[in-house]
């Protein structure tokens, strides 16, 4: 690298001299001499060989071993309890539920599961639902959406995007909000408590505010209107969807989590990526530092059964979670460093003896020439 | 009025088929002939305007995207841009369409922009004013005006409008000089004659009396040919015709010099003029590496229908079940329910092509054509390149074929002006077997050489000397010299007294002027031509005086020329000169044998030699000759034919004189570069129309035959003894005994030292070897195959003998040869232009006869030597940009596009698009576009000067080496792994487990979940990182050029994803990525997943390398490893020697 920058230079001076004894006449077609237009750029000539590459396979070796460990350790630790409600076993209670659902059914099914958590859980607890064989990343599904509608703008409320189509009217009047994900929006309610092992059934603050992004929920999504508390009037003239069985503007008494803003919409509309996935659901906040926030035990699942999964062999289930710095379990990504470390360190060692090798052979013989 | 409207019109109508007919007939002055002559048929004839545009106003927009869609490129493109406007399909037609309207726009914008100016340039050239002769006045009219049979007055260093009959000019003699330098470069001045009859008529009164009709052929595009006739009406009935040949016609586009003014009647206009009709675009060439690019792209559109019909398949075999095909929470519209099946299939089938059309970039054609366009200024601008003497560089005519110079394997080049400087001297005479050296007596001192002294003093006799001067005055009048005048008379007396010569002969050969100077030398001065005599100086410094009557041209297929002229005493001489070949034959007396001798010793030597002979001729024979010579020229068909055979009949019966060596001297550097060539793996093939001799000693001096060499004779002196056959088995022998023998020694390992062979043909030989036999074509054809088995065998072959056409048969017999060679051929002169648009590459060089090759050529030099940097350097860089390009464009889509095909099997075939549309669009077009073009221009492997001392290194990318099939399956395969690689990656983080982002990072305190496009997005930030860091692995030589494109490319991606997923876009009506890059980045695993998958995507590539590189590299690699061992160790001894060396230089 040095030495051609040098001669790139010496090359510039020598040419330079003579092109300017060469006169004018000459100079019109002359080329001006740079190193750029002669293709003699310093440059800096790195070459792919055993011995270079050699050290940078150990130092990844070692490097990725160590954070492999560290992430398959931490996700170890995690603790993370799944429970299915689908109800498609007759053994299971909401066996029923699943089996008599009907979409004009005015009392909710409720179904009770019970469990139990061998191991304390500590720090914050999440809670998510799981859906199996549901096709949120259909691209009719995904693009059932208006986002301005969302965004709270007042002509897509009136008049919704065409994507929306087979949900954007109900009766003439505009569904709000429109399309096929909103529609088929989650509405089981899952309540949780916990039974002391004397019996006596405590229920477990669920906290339901701060599972969307930020800036989904201050940004991206917006009530018509601005912020006029009086939602109602805010979405009159439109319908609910077809499928809901309470207006938008009903979805929490809360004004803060209500209308398009309600965090368990803008969650809903967030589509995932894969056919099974988990979504947040609420939040259990570590109460102090004494007691663990689920402690061991026996604990009920009390499901409000509205959402039919049995037509399409989908599955439900109900997730606690607690998290580690990387964020929920995930031992894939602990192992995958592991390996990798390992093979870099094993190419490592298999071009230490190539480079022995063979790479004294290549240079001795060629340098004397 | 209405009448002759009409009448004009069927006559248009009728003329319309008889345009075709072979001559014209053009009315001087619109006049028509006096009646009875002939029927008065008023033939069509286009206007003078020249029309080198294309389009106009109103027809560019169709025109140029008709012309734009011709390309099956941007048809696909169209086909995919239309077919995602008519069905609802994955991507929005913006994504394909943007891309295309850009490419589209800038290439519409770029040749209207050429467009323009080339009507700007026409209409400069059309609305010139020229001066026309109308009832005996001259009169201004715009030059677009001009039409066939106007008479037309031009004044000195004006440009002749259109292609012109000369009928008179100022000169007494009835001569102009014309300069067309704007035609074929050569910038001598050439001599022009009035017709004989007409040259009279001076004036501007008297031209427009002139009362006469010129028949002559249609237009045709040869400069060089004319064949025409002037009946001239006198007060008699019987015309007075005269013959009309290429010396009468003016072309447009020449310029008059050294004449006051000429008149001059216009026959061919506008588009029909020799020089619009040289002007036609020459055959497009196409490069191997365009080849393997098409071929390429037909594997992957293969690729893309077969990936779009298996999905097709499998979505409907999926959707068997109602409850997938249409879940309750996901409902058709009524309309997307009513539609029958076969429709919904086949919209789904293009619905996934469109989602997966980007396997097939439209960037490579854009990116290919700019590192085309970009990199083929590196020639240009090369320095090394420059000639100093002509104050010119090399140019580049086509950028088609940068690559093409990295793969030649077979060069044919031309002898004089190419290998040899061009730079005739005559080196000696022979009179009789007495040898004259011009230096010698010249300069009154003995020249070192005993032939020079021995032949100086054994001075002839009185019958001797006698034959000395007539053999001093033949070469002295015996050619076709022209003397260039300079203002006053004395001016160029004084000049050839001075002895300074040089600069006043002018001749379209250079044998000639060499001879004349050598006269001039030798104490004969040829003065001028005056009034049809030509003057010479004699030893005496007297005037001679000699009236030229006739001259015969030379012409390649006679190989002499002759003049008649009348000596002042009288006398009728015929002096001839021409090769020996065709001098001897026709000799009856002269000392043949010692003269024979001298030439073909001459010809060892490597000189030109040229016979001279006479004949005296009775005013009775003169007679003869003139009807004979004026009735060949008088004939409208044939009058090539007619004259050669007038041309045997008349020169015949000569006494020999004696003979002429010329030295030609071989180039700067020939025999250097020629040995590179060979070193590089290249047959250098020689095609001369010298002869054997001259030729061979040309060759063993340019080092083409070593004195090893076994020479293989094919030639007519051996084909007379043996038959062809014969001859031919008896070769093939030899040479395939020896090929045995050489592959045993390879197995031994002593290949380095085989015998070599050269072979030498000529030109009758090779048309008998080539002429399909009566027989059967099987025998003709094994004739053929037998030949170019023992030209595959010789590393170096000589034709000679070989006639312009020759060289473009032989040229063409290689490039059809099974192993289909890519070839390049090289030359100077006219002669040469057949076989440099013939060959794959073809290499003009800008020398002394005149530019025809350089216009003709796809690149044109000034030196033989420069062919070397050209190949080794630029070839060679531009064969592995190129290639690489190629390969990294496919591979890039592969990664690209291979994700999104498996994302549909994790979404229900649903065509959902993985990334969003901005990444879809601008994927190829931004994020990934820079880097590799600015490789394709910048990358060096190996230093250029390396590359210059090791012609070696060329083998390594012979034969298209860096596109085979298993380098492109190796690239495709590698680019399939990578996307696994991604798709696998990041789906098994989202599947597995709660993909979330660390909400600690972020102020407020939040567990968010990511949906299908934060997958995407990671998807494409691996990708795209990747892509460009495999690049980066790629590249060897990092200017800041390099790392300013690679870096900064990564960082645009970074910022303007960022800046997508920032704002919330007005104008879009989704939303989908707004803050999804920023929320993954914030997230822990996405940061360790990002690097783990973009290490394990690089690795096997990173692992072939170096494992190739250590257990079998290349002669390259190991160059570039003896390298990179001297910098890291010995930098400093390294530098030393570099810039000791670089001084040397």
């Amino acid at each position: 690298m040095m030495a051609s920058s040098y001669s790139a230079k010496e090359e510039d001076g020598h040419h330079s001299g003579s092109a300017g004894l060469g006169g004018a006449a000459v100079q019109t077609r002359k080329p001006d001499n740079t190193a750029f237009k002669q293709q003699r750029l310093p440059a800096w000539q790195p070459i792919l060989t055993a011995g270079t590459v050699l050290p940078a396979f150990f130092i990844i070796g070692l490097i990725f071993i160590p954070i492999g460990i560290g992430l398959y350790v931490t996700s170890n630790n995690i603790k993370e309890f799944e429970i299915d409600y689908t109800g498609t076993e007759m053994s299971s209670p909401c066996f029923n539920c699943s089996q008599s659902f009907s979409w004009n059914s005015t009392t909710p099914c409720r179904c009770v599961l019970f469990f139990s958590l061998d191991q304390p859980f500590e720090s914050n607890v999440f809670m998510y639902y799981g859906l199996s064989n549901f096709y949120q990343n259909h691209r009719r599904y995904v693009k059932s959406r208006d986002d301005s509608q969302l965004n709270g703008d007042l002509r897509s409320l009136k008049e919704p995007s065409k994507e929306c189509e087979p949900y954007r009217t109900n009766e003439n009047k505009p569904i709000a909000p429109c399309g096929a994900i909103a529609n088929s929006m989650f509405n089981d309610t899952l309540d949780l408590f916990y039974i002391d092992p004397n019996g006596t059934k405590t229920q477990i603050l669920l906290i339901k505010k701060g599972i969307a992004w930020w800036t989904d929920k201050h940004v991206k999504f917006r009530n018509p209107g601005g912020s006029n508390p009086n939602l109602t009037a805010a979405f009159i003239e439109t319908a609910k969807p077809v499928n809901w069985h309470k207006p938008v503007y009903e979805l929490d008494i809360d004004s803060e989590n209500n209308g398009f803003i309600n965090e368990d919409f803008i969650v809903w509309m967030r589509t995932a990526a894969l056919p099974t996935f988990r979504k947040l659901y609420r939040v259990i906040q570590k109460k102090n530092n004494m007691t663990p926030t689920l402690p061991k035990g026996s604990y009920s699942l009390e499901v409000t059964y509205n959402y039919p999964v049995r037509s399409f062999e989908g599955r439900k289930r109900m997730i606690l979670s607690t998290i580690s710095w990387m964020g929920g379990k995930n031992p894939f990504l602990g192992i995958a460093y592991i390996t990798v470390g390992s093979i870099c360190f094993f190419l490592g060692v298999v071009l230490l003896f190539i480079h022995h090798k063979y790479g004294n052979r290549n240079n001795s013989s060629d340098v004397p020439s | 009025m209405d009448l002759s409207s009409i009448r004009k019109l069927i006559t248009r109508y009728c003329t319309g088929e008889e345009s075709w007919v072979d001559s014209r007939t053009v009315y001087i002055g619109h006049k028509e002939p006096p009646p009875g002559t002939e029927a008065y048929i008023p033939q069509r004839f286009p206007d003078n305007r020249i029309v080198s545009s294309k389009y106009t106003f109103w027809n560019f927009i169709p025109k140029n995207l008709f012309e734009q869609f011709r390309r099956i490129a941007n048809f696909y493109f169209l086909i995919i841009f239309l077919v995602q406007l008519i069905i609802d399909t994955p991507t929005s037609p913006t994504t394909s369409g943007l891309p295309l309207f850009f490419v589209i726009t800038v290439t519409a914008i770029k040749q209207g922009y050429e467009d323009w100016i080339r009507h700007k340039a026409d209409n400069a050239i059309n609305q010139c004013p020229v001066h026309v002769i109308q009832h005996g006045k001259v009169v201004r009219k715009q030059s677009q005006k001009l039409r066939v049979g106007d008479i037309v007055q031009v004044k000195e260093n004006e440009t002749f409008p259109c292609d012109l009959i000369l009928l008179s000019t100022s000169r007494e003699d009835g001569t102009c000089f014309v300069t067309t330098a704007s035609l074929d470069g050569e910038s001598s001045h050439k001599t022009y004659y009035a017709v004989q009859d007409t040259k009279a008529f001076n004036t501007a009164e008297e031209v427009d009396t002139l009362h006469a009709t010129i028949e002559c052929e249609q237009p045709q595009p040869d400069l060089y040919k004319f064949v025409g006739r002037i009946n001239i009406y006198l007060d008699r009935d019987e015309p007075i015709a005269r013959p009309l040949g290429s010396e009468n016609l003016l072309l447009r586009g020449a310029t008059l010099k050294n004449t006051e003014y000429i008149h001059a009647v216009a026959i061919y206009t506008g588009m029909e003029t020799k020089m619009a009709l040289n002007y036609q675009s020459k055959s497009q060439k196409r490069s191997a590496v365009e080849k393997s690019m098409n071929a390429y792209l037909i594997v992957y559109l293969c690729i893309l229908i077969s990936k779009a019909l298996i999905n097709t398949v499998l979505k409907y075999a999926w959707q068997a079940n109602p409850n997938r095909d249409e879940p309750w929470y996901n409902q058709k519209t009524e309309t997307e329910r009513q539609r029958h099946v076969l429709i919904r299939a086949f919209t789904d089938f293009l619905a996934f092509m469109v989602l997966f059309n980007y396997i097939i970039p439209v960037s490579m054609y854009v990116t290919v054509e700019m590192q085309k366009f970009l990199g083929s200024y590196f020639i240009l601008w090369d320095d090394d390149m420059f000639d100093e003497e002509l104050g010119e560089g090399p140019l580049v005519n086509t950028s088609d074929l940068n690559e093409e110079l990295g793969q030649v394997e077979y060069v044919f080049t031309d002898k004089t002006g190419t290998l040899t400087e061009n730079n005739m001297e005559l080196r000696e005479c022979c009179v009789d077997g007495h040898v004259y050296v011009p230096h010698a007596v010249c300069n009154g001192q003995i020249l070192p050489g005993a032939a020079g002294m021995d032949m100086i003093d054994s001075s002839p006799g009185v019958d001797g000397k006698e034959r000395e001067e007539l053999f001093f005055r033949a070469l002295c009048l015996c050619h076709t010299v022209q003397v260039k005048e300079e203002e006053t008379v004395d001016g160029i007396k004084r000049g050839i007294h001075q002895g300074k010569s040089t600069s006043f002969y002018i001749s379209s050969s250079p044998d000639e002027v060499a001879l004349v100077e050598g006269m001039n030398r030798l104490g004969f001065t040829y003065l001028r031509l005056k009034d049809s005599h030509m003057e010479i100086l004699n030893r005496e410094d007297e005037m001679e005086r000699f009236e030229l009557l006739e001259v015969l041209n030379f012409d390649s297929v006679r190989r002499r020329m002759s003049v008649i002229v009348r000596s002042s005493s009288g006398e009728y001489y015929l002096f001839c000169k021409g090769a020996d070949s065709s001098i001897f034959p026709r000799v009856v007396s002269g000392k043949v044998e010692q003269v024979r001798a001298r030439v073909e010793h001459n010809a060892v030597e490597g000189l030109r030699t040229l016979c001279v002979a006479y004949k005296k001729l009775t005013h009775e024979e003169y007679e003869e000759t003139c009807r004979l010579l004026n009735s060949a020229k008088l004939a409208l068909h044939e009058r090539d034919k007619k004259l050669a055979e007038a041309y045997d009949v008349i020169e015949k019966d000569f006494i020999l004189l004696g003979a002429t060596a010329v030295e030609d001297r071989l180039q700067d550097k020939a025999a250097d570069t020629i040995e590179s060539l060979h070193k590089a793996g290249m047959k250098v093939w020689v095609l001369t129309g010298d002869k054997m001799e001259t030729a061979a000693a040309t060759c063993y001096a340019s080092r083409l035959f070593h004195r090893n060499t076994q020479i293989l004779e094919l030639t007519t002196k051996r084909t007379e003894e043996q038959s062809l056959h014969d001859v031919l088995f008896d070769l093939s022998r030899t040479v395939l005994r020896q090929h045995g023998s050489m592959t045993r020694d390879t197995f031994s390992g002593l290949s380095g030292d085989c015998q070599d062979y050269g072979l030498i043909i000529d030109g009758a030989t090779l048309s008998a070897v080539l002429k399909p036999t009566q027989e059967g074509t099987s025998n003709g054809g094994n004739y053929k195959e037998i030949f170019l088995e023992i030209c595959r065998n010789c590393s170096a072959v000589l034709c000679c003998r070989m006639a312009p056409l020759q060289k473009a048969q032989i040229v063409k017999l290689i490039k059809a040869s099974k192993e289909h060679p890519i070839t390049l051929a090289i030359g100077d002169g006219a002669n040469d232009v057949s076989m440099i648009l013939e060959a794959h590459v073809g290499i003009g060089i800008m020398g002394k006869e005149g530019r025809q090759a350089a216009r003709n050529s796809d690149y044109a030099i000034t030196k033989f030597k420069h062919l070397k940097k050209m190949l080794l350097v630029h070839g060679h860089y531009y064969y592995i940009r190129i290639a690489e390009l190629v390969q990294y464009f496919f591979y890039k889509n592969v990664c690209f596009i291979f994700p999104q095909f498996l994302y549909q099997f994790f979404c229900g075939f649903s065509q959902q698009p993985l990334y969003d549309t901005a990444y879809l669009t601008l994927y190829n077009i931004s994020f990934t576009s820079l880097p590799i073009l600015l490789y394709s221009l910048m990358e060096q492997h190996i230093n250029i000067d390396i590359l210059k001392r090791d012609p070696t290194l060329y083998r390594d990318i012979a034969k298209n080496s860096l596109l085979r099939w298993p380098t492109f399956i190796y690239w495709t395969f590698l680019g399939i792994f990578d996307a696994v690689v991604f798709f696998f990656g990041a789906f098994f983080l989202f599947d597995n487990t709660t993909f979330t982002s660390n909400g600690q990072l972020m102020a407020t305190n939040t567990q968010m979940m990511f949906g299908n496009w934060t997958f995407g997005t990671l998807v494409f930030t691996i990708l795209v990182f990747t892509v460009t860091l495999k690049l980066a692995l790629d590249t060897h030589y990092w200017t800041w050029i390099n790392h300013f494109v690679i870096w900064g490319s990564l960082l645009f991606y970074v910022i303007f994803s960022l800046l997508w997923g920032g704002i919330i876009w007005p104008f879009l009506n989704y939303q989908r990525m707004y803050y999804v890059f920023m929320q993954m980045l914030s997230s822990g695993p996405a940061w360790l997943s990002i690097i783990l998958l973009i290490i394990v995507s690089l690795l096997p590539d990173v692992v072939k390398k170096v494992l190739c590189r250590a257990l079998w590299p290349t002669t390259t690699e190991r160059i570039q490893t003896k390298r990179q061992c001297l910098t890291a160790e010995q930098s400093t001894i390294f530098m030393l020697s570099q810039t000791s060396s670089s001084v040397s230089f």
